[in-house]
């Protein structure tokens, strides 16, 4: 299995990352090396283990339906950029 | 042939309910609606670094309540996945949802089409997710996003593709909202976004096995409108394939106004969701114990009450179907029944008639819920018991109907306070009536000479003598004698 320049594309654009034709590059490479190293585990039959969803053995780990205090509006977007009075103002998605 | 014979439909649904919880999914920020914009929020549901999300026991229970309300299997273990995409209203990037294993596999609903059979249709999946905040677009400028609805759980119902009419889509769907509200899980308003439907949509000729390229058609926000979008879908693609062409496959938004149906700008759906365990939440493990406490906690679900209405109430299966379609009008019904005077099937189809007509008239027109009717079950069959006792006549009824509407007040009161008692006295009827034959000489003698017809004339007069409370049995009976004479 091998990555491709095309693929390195994909992921950029679906991260919303612009990247220069040298970086595209180097990424398919590194990627190709993490890739490479990974398949090592392939080596291994893993045709009686139930795959792994989780690295701690916990299940049902649940909290009952309460209400609890929320922070504030004005808290709330303090890191925000841009607002409307309590909303958050982002540049305009659909026309 | 015609064109509705040449091809077929191939519908499946995909519904979202939102679930009744007081908190959200996954922090304890409340669920409620119309607050404070940004204001139901905790750096969980803000999606701040480093905070970790615990589930809501109640998410699981509730979507339990669904899945073994239409026959799914339970899996007995279920885990959560996170679902990868960019979108302002969604700040963690991500929506926690379910991909492999959702929790409630393989199930079924029956619905019932026009001819009066029953269709199965299948349940793929339902799953366990969370909302996403709500993004405000009809501004001049930039888009506001209010995320108080981030992390609101939501059970998300997949249909199989087993749906063939727009109609029965819409009585599946029908069906859904009708189990939801049953549950108490979901309030099942669709214009108000808390149940929201998509459709897969693909046409191909009758007889045919393999399916046509489908269209996913969005944004359908009333049950009116998912028959209407998907009919208007429906005839678009077999215009398409009729005039030689292919469909193409791709996402629609329903414009309800302009009665159409518009493709979303290819970009907009170009979604790759890189779907992956969700390493903060553990897995859900759910016993045969846990399936049996939910199942004997399930309340009686609409087909089983249906066919009790039938049984019990001997009445007729549009009554039924009219009187369980919505869990508090039924509860009403039967509350009202269980307070009549007289059980026997004549009393309660006479209540049957008074809800479904005079009670669904006034939520209708008035857009009351049952709930907070103004006549109360116990008053309403109080009134069918004067009724019955003879106190007052059905016609005298509509009255004091229209007054319990305005006062509240026990019928008992308004026929004693307006003097609407019912008049019975055969002596005093015997005089009205023949005052009424002597002022009428003229009809009499036509109703003597063969024109029976005129029988409603007088009977119409005597009525008006005694300002409509003539007990109208006895005032036949005299009649019959009287002009016999």
């Amino acid at each position: 299995m091998s990555i491709t320049i095309k693929e390195v594309e994909h992921i950029a654009a679906l991260a919303r990352l612009e990247f220069s034709d040298e970086e595209k590059e180097k990424f398919t490479h590194q990627l190709n090396d993490i890739l490479q190293y990974i398949e090592k585990l392939n080596e291994l039959d893993t045709s009686t283990v139930e795959p792994l969803s989780h690295v701690i053995e916990l299940s049902n780990v649940f909290r009952d339906d309460v209400v609890k205090p929320s922070i504030s509006a004005e808290e709330a977007l303090k890191n925000a950029p841009a607002k409307v009075d309590t909303l958050f103002r982002v540049p305009k998605v659909i026309g | 042939m015609a064109m509705n014979e040449k091809y077929e439909a191939v519908i499946g649904l995909e519904v979202h309910a939102q679930l009744l919880t007081n908190s959200k999914a996954f922090c304890g920020c409340t669920t409620k609606f119309g607050n404070t914009p940004n204001s139901n929020v905790c750096p969980v549901c803000l999606g701040m670094p480093g905070v970790l999300p615990v589930l809501n026991k109640n998410l699981v229970e509730f979507t339990l309540k669904m899945g073994l309300a239409t026959h799914c299997r339970i899996a007995p273990k279920s885990i959560f996945a996170r679902k990868n995409y960019f979108y302002p209203d969604l700040p963690k990037g991500y929506q926690i949802s379910q991909y492999e294993e959702p929790i409630c596999q393989n199930g079924y609903i029956d619905v019932e089409l026009k001819d009066g059979s029953t269709k199965r249709i299948g349940i793929t999946r339902i799953h366990m997710e969370e909302d996403a905040g709500k993004s405000i677009h009809d501004m001049d400028v930039d888009t506001l996003v209010d995320v108080n609805r981030c992390g609101v759980p939501l059970m998300e119902i997949v249909s199989e593709p087993d749906m063939r009419t727009s109609h029965e889509a819409y009585q599946y769907l029908s069906a859904i909202k009708q189990i939801v509200t049953y549950l108490g899980i979901c309030d099942g308003n669709m214009e108000e976004g808390s149940l929201r439907c998509d459709a897969n949509v693909s046409v191909r000729r009758t007889g045919e096995k393999q399916f046509g390229t489908k269209t996913e058609v969005k944004n359908m926000n009333s049950f009116r409108n998912v028959e209407r979008a998907l009919e208007y879908e429906i005839n678009r693609q077999i215009a398409v394939i009729e005039d030689g062409g292919s469909v193409v496959q791709e996402t629609l938004l329903w414009d309800a106004d302009k009665n159409v149906a518009v493709s979303m700008r290819s970009k907009e759906e170009a979604h790759d969701y890189r779907y992956f365990p969700e390493p903060d939440l553990v897995p859900v493990l759910v016993d045969q114990t846990w399936i049996a406490n939910v199942k004997s906690a399930l309340p009686e679900l609409p087909a089983e009450r249906r066919n009790r209405f039938v049984d019990t109430f001997s009445l007729p299966k549009y009554d039924a179907d009219i009187l369980t379609l919505e869990k508090e009008l039924a509860d009403y019904y039967e509350e009202a029944a269980a307070k009549l005077a007289k059980k026997d099937s004549e009393s309660y189809k006479s209540i049957s008639n008074w809800v479904m007509t005079d009670v669904l008239r006034v939520v209708n027109e008035e857009h009351v819920k049952v709930n907070d009717f103004p006549i109360s079950p116990e008053n309403l069959a109080a009134m069918v018991n004067l009724i019955g006792e003879g106190v007052i006549s059905g016609k005298i009824a509509k009255e004091v109907f229209e007054e319990m509407l305005k006062t509240k007040e026990h019928p008992r009161t308004i026929v004693d306070q307006k003097g609407l008692v019912q008049v019975s006295d055969a002596g005093a009827l015997e005089k009205i009536i023949d005052e009424v034959l002597a002022n009428n000489s003229d009809q009499r003698e036509k109703y003597r000479s063969g024109k029976t017809q005129l029988f409603g004339f007088f009977v119409g007069e005597t009525m008006k003598a005694t300002k409509g409370r003539a007990n109208p049995k006895i005032v036949n009976d005299i009649l019959k004698r009287k002009l016999g004479e």
